[in-house]
């Protein structure tokens, strides 16, 4: 069984996504997980799936047309669990550069792990949302480096437990 | 007048996770005086209460497609107003305000969490089992949030069915 990774980019249109998956699925390529988006207009698609070679899935999106595709075989992960706390880092303020390059080595310096990230530039407004597992009691140390960080880039920032409730 | 569940021990049962077809089927409005209703109602209590952090089961959950369910909020940091531990038959949502989104996990999806939008005040009619009684329960922020999340397991609902978008659903991080 290959596990296979692919990335799909290209301008935005209706059918992309269909077109993908159809013609993964007439290779017997079943997605596992998968997240799609539309950043700044271009159509963006990242996608873990498995059963055909990397050849078979080259070759069965090999037709498809506009879009720039990226097929290579990877190593099956665990689907492993985050031993850490969930966290929720937002950032906003004026655009400039190195803000995401600021903030990240500031979570990872701290033991974080980011799990999920957007970054949006919304005229002169840029904001970054990231999901951060952080290793237990890194929380208020965390904050007070964030908070110096903001300070220097001119941006606010929070960050807030990502609390969910089992019902 | 009071809620509080008061009926006989009952059983753990094995907790059902989706996919499975009682999770997405419409439950049967049950007849609350009926003695394998009680059971079950005092089953489903059993079960809450040895499954950590458990604030509510519905029927559906251990694998019967009826509209019971049982909720306990009590001491929930996020509680407001709480009626303990009690258990609903045929419940309706009758009145719903304040709307707030939250993320929220289930039992049944266990290594998911989504973030829902859900009424932060509630107005349910229902019946109690064994007695038959029908009740009005008004209750707001978390145990509002609890009631909506049961009553939906009831009609066949999962809060998959309910995320507010593409993004909002997260691979749950906390065991308890």
């Amino acid at each position: 069984m290959h596990e296979l990774a692919i990335t799909v980019i290209g301008p935005d249109r209706p059918s992309i996504v269909a077109n993908v998956a159809e013609a993964l699925a007439g290779v017997g390529a079943n997605l596992t997980d998968s997240t799609m988006t539309r950043l700044r207009g271009h159509f963006t698609m990242t996608l873990i799936c498995n059963g055909p070679s990397l050849v078979e899935a080259r070759e069965a999106l090999s037709p498809l047309e506009d879009v720039v595709i990226e097929v290579r075989e990877v190593a099956p992960e665990s689907d492993k669990k985050d031993n850490g706390e969930p966290y929720v880092v937002s950032v906003h303020g004026a655009d400039r550069l190195g803000i995401v390059a600021a903030v990240t080595r500031v979570v990872a310096v701290a033991g974080g792990n980011i799990t999920d990230l957007s970054t949006r530039l919304s005229g002169t407004l840029y904001v970054l949302i990231a999901e951060v597992d952080l290793p237990g009691g890194a929380a208020d140390e965390l904050a007070e480096q964030l908070a110096v960080a903001a300070a220097e880039l001119g941006v606010e920032v929070t960050l807030r437990r990502a609390e969910s409730e089992l019902l | 007048m009071t809620i509080t569940w008061d009926g006989p021990e009952g059983n753990v049962l094995p907790v059902v996770s989706a996919p499975a077809t009682v999770l997405s089927s419409i439950g049967d409005e049950v007849d609350p005086a009926d003695p394998a209703i009680v059971q079950l109602a005092a089953d489903l209590v059993a079960t809450m209460r040895v499954s950590p952090g458990c604030v509510g089961l519905a029927a559906p959950q251990v694998g019967v497609g009826v509209q019971l369910f049982a909720v306990d909020v009590t001491g929930h940091p996020k509680a407001a107003t709480t009626h303990g531990t009690f258990v609903l038959c045929n419940a309706k949502v009758i009145e719903a305000s304040r709307w707030k989104a939250g993320r929220e996990g289930c039992m049944s999806v266990p290594d998911l969490t989504g973030d829902v939008k859900r009424a932060g005040r509630v107005v349910v009619a229902a019946t109690l089992p064994g007695s038959g009684e029908e009740v009005t329960v008004t209750t707001d922020a978390f145990e509002a949030r609890a009631l909506q999340h049961e009553i939906d397991h009831c009609a066949g609902k999962l809060f998959l069915d309910r995320v507010a978008g593409a993004h909002a659903i997260y691979q749950r991080k906390v065991y308890l």
